[in-house]
């Protein structure tokens, strides 16, 4: 599935998924206090958090607009824009810091030009940055799509997104 | 539907006695002496590649049709990580080490039928050059006491009967049928365990005061917001022995009389979200959570809700916040959690690690388990060992041990030939502990009295190609991005570090600018609001104490004696070295490399950007680094 930044395109795509995020929404019904839960499942589903649907939880859930956009906000696991097909994350915890690991993030602005939060222009790259995935034996450990790859250097780098189109 | 409901009332376990028979009826379907291969499932070994492992065991087992003969296990962590995926065959418990699916075939063929064992897939001790074949003769595990950790390389942590079998549920038995909330926490006070997820703050008084706190609604929490990096000892426990924290989390609950809890768990831990929610279902299917736990009246249930990726939210009321679905900012704490906390009624909350020590102190006793540790500090304590060191895993050692038994003994020592520079403890909140320092007692006190803190057990090893201001920097552009931003000492004042901190690794920095980060230190821990900010400027003021010829050097030499900061350091050919084999030129990003086939080449510094490609490819040692 192709996902661009134009607006109607993406509105086409939240509405042919309205029956999936209201099932979404309404399995958390009453539940207020879940709202990082349940917008963690809408990102899940939909690789971002889309404007409409914040709205929608707003309204379902009866939460003020502005506390579910504060929330968002302040949590680095929400998104607002949409993400590329394949999804880097770079660990920068500690362990991977002193084998390295900043110099794949380096690597990823020099060769695709994106920054951590980040996604290319033809949406093949969106680029994450983590604390500490606690692979710390497997380090600089680098996650694409959910899979792990260990002892990354930039030329390992390489060779692994070679493989992601 | 009627099947499934009949199913789950068999399951169902009414009362003390029969959770007795229950492990007795397991034990005695068991048979011990039958091969088991384990398979440790954890993160780190998944990440190693153990699910091709184990789907290769289970389509040899099937090929071979020897599913009576031998049973296949995926455990939790034992801690190894450094050597995944672990295969352990059991009862002889021979040790193989970075397994890969295709050495499958011939471990059944030779270590289960034919009873050899497979040479190449053992451990060899890089001290001793000596070949290790069972468990337990790793100096890795040698030296270690797996109190907690232990039971994760027995049990199945998908499967509640093997966690019941190893003697799990019996301290929820023990409390529930003789002991009263105020002997609960007698107990627990006696044993003198301190909170294991950062503050070391004494786990029997926290739970005196949610006991004494008069409501009729209370809330038992499990911190297992595990952000400290390289720490992963919480994710190991949740991942590999949910029910040790379950355990716990109920005891708590029935001490204090709570009658909901929460796990509150890092989304980045799928797997440890998993585990927990099938051990609570589970639990939930054997009467052990829920209504009327084994028949005793009592009732509790445990709800798990996911981070959001906030390094902060492991503060007590950063973390209830957001348990309530708000941002994660700390609240003044004029009044403690124990009394007002979650929706503002009385939640105790502690680390996994603290819970699930509590099923072994109510089991074996404040006496015995008082007697492990230093007079400060009881019991054991889980640290993740990483960075440069050999062994890269979870050590599990009683309060006490020096840091150079763990380090050197345990650990390893320094992989590369490379030398010892300093071990950071703490995480973000800890310090850095150079050399000198290496036979200090590890518990909480003797930490705090060099400038570093316990923390949630993460140590980081650094060798001598760490530049120290470079990880002060790290640390302080890591709480830069953490700070919550709610008061100014910390929003403001770690800024205002991270500049200097950045300015000095550029040879920008002023004489002047160490007594500068020594102030906003001060401002720091005696300004900010939360112990995030408090212990901000740990990193820089332990690595300023121990390591201050380092800053100095970057500011009057304009040199990074490790070679890691970017603008001081310069990147050279060394002619009589290279042999023109052309590595480095591909590796440039920049063209900065030229030079001829056979010829040595040469690097223009205009171009050079200093990402050091040159450097990691060369195999000659012809680029040089200054």
């Amino acid at each position: 599935m192709e996902l661009t930044l134009d607006f109607p395109k993406v509105k086409e795509i939240v509405e042919s998924y309205t029956e999936k995020v209201d099932s979404l929404i309404d399995s958390y019904a009453g539940n207020k206090e879940q709202l990082i839960s349940l917008l963690q499942d809408i990102q899940a589903e939909f690789n971002y958090l889309p404007q409409d649907v914040l709205v929608k939880i707003s309204q379902k859930l009866d939460i003020p607009l502005s506390q579910v956009f504060s929330v968002v906000t302040f949590f680095r696991a929400f998104t607002l824009k949409p993400r590329g097909r394949h999804v880097v994350t770079v660990c920068l915890g500690t362990a991977c810091h002193v084998k390295g690991g900043s110099r794949l993030v380096e690597k990823m602005e020099r060769d695709y030009g994106i920054k951590p939060g980040e996604t290319t222009e033809d949406m093949r790259f969106s680029l994450e940055t983590v604390n500490c995935l606690g692979c710390c034996a497997l380090g600089p450990v680098v996650v694409v799509d959910g899979k792990y790859q260990s002892k990354v250097n930039p030329d390992k780098l390489d060779r692994v997104l070679r493989g992601y189109k | 539907m009627v099947e499934q409901v009949r199913k789950l009332l068999e399951k169902r376990v009414e009362s003390p006695a029969e959770l007795e028979n229950l492990r007795q009826s397991i034990a005695g379907k068991r048979d011990t002496s039958r091969t088991c291969i384990s398979v440790c499932g954890g993160t780190a070994c998944r990440a190693a590649g153990a699910e091709a492992v184990v789907d290769a065991f289970v389509d040899e087992i099937e090929r071979r049709e020897l599913q009576v003969q031998v049973e296949m296990k995926e455990t939790g962590c034992p801690g190894f990580c450094e050597r995944g995926p672990l295969v352990v065959i059991r009862p002889s418990k021979i040790f193989y080490q970075q397994v890969k699916p295709e050495d499958v075939p011939e471990i059944i063929a030779e270590t289960v039928l034919g009873g050899r064992v497979v040479d190449r897939l053992l451990y060899v001790d890089p001290s001793t050059q000596e070949k290790v074949t069972y468990e337990p003769d790793v100096p890795f595990y040698k030296k270690q006491t797996q109190n907690i950790l232990g039971a994760n390389r027995e049990i199945d942590p998908t499967n509640i009967e093997d966690y019941i079998a190893s003697g799990g549920y019996s301290a929820l038995s023990k409390v529930l049928t003789g002991m009263k909330p105020q002997e609960i926490v007698d107990e627990v006070k006696k044993s003198g365990l301190r909170g294991r997820g950062g503050g070391g703050f004494p786990t029997g008084k926290k739970w005196q005061s949610c006991l004494d706190a008069e409501s009729n609604i209370k809330y038992v929490i499990c911190n297992a917001d595990e952000g400290d990096p390289g720490a992963f000892q919480d994710r190991a426990l949740l991942e590999g022995n949910p029910h040790s924290v379950l355990e716990g989390m109920i005891i708590g609950a029935f001490a204090i009389g709570s009658h909901q809890g929460y796990i509150y768990v890092r989304n980045e831990y799928p797997l440890a979200v998993k585990h927990a929610r099938i051990a609570i279902e589970q639990a939930m299917d054997y009467g052990l959570l829920g209504e009327n736990i084994l028949g005793s009246g009592f009732d509790f249930t445990v709800t798990i809700i996911r981070g959001g990726g906030a390094f902060v939210c492991g503060e007590s009321s950063a973390l209830m916040a957001s348990l309530e679905g708000k941002i994660g900012e700390p609240k003044a704490k004029y009044v403690h959690m124990s009394e007002k906390g979650l929706w503002d009624s009385p939640s105790l909350l502690n680390n996994v690690k603290t819970w699930a020590n509590v099923p072994l102190i109510i089991n074996k006793g404040a006496d015995w388990y008082s007697k492990i540790g230093t007079a400060g500090s009881k019991g054991t304590m889980i640290f993740s060992l990483v960075g440069n060191i050999k062994n890269t895993g979870l050590v599990e050692v009683p309060m006490g041990i020096t840091l150079r038994e763990m380090i050197f003994d345990i650990g390893g020592g320094i992989p590369n030939g490379k030398k010892f520079k300093a071990v950071q403890t703490g995480g973000p909140s800890g310090g850095c502990i150079p050399e000198k320092f290496l036979d200090t007692p590890v518990d909480f006190d003797e930490l705090t009295k060099l400038g570093s803190m316990m923390g949630s057990g993460g140590m980081i090893v650094m060798d001598e190609d760490t530049c120290m201001v470079d990880v002060a920097k790290y640390f302080i552009e890591f709480l830069k991005g953490e700070s919550c931003g709610k008061c100014t000492p910390c929003r403001e004042g770690i800024n205002r570090m991270s500049e200097i901190l950045s300015r000095i690794t550029q040879g920008k920095g002023k004489p002047e600018d160490l007594d500068t980060l020594e102030d906003l230190a001060g401002i720091l821990s005696a300004g900010a609001l939360c112990a995030l900010g408090q212990t901000a400027a740990n990193p820089v003021m332990s690595t300023l104490k121990y390591f201050r010829d380092e800053y100095i050097a970057h500011i009057e030499q304009k040199k990074c004696p490790a070679g890691v900061c970017r603008e001081l350091i310069q990147y050279s050919i060394d002619p009589e070295q290279c042999v023109g084999c052309l590595r480095c030129l591909r590796a440039c990003p920049t063209g900065a490399i030229t030079g001829e086939k056979k010829e040595p080449h040469t690097l223009n510094q205009g171009l050079c950007i200093k990402c050091g490609a040159c450097y990691d490819v060369c195999k000659f040692n012809a680029v040089v680094r200054q």
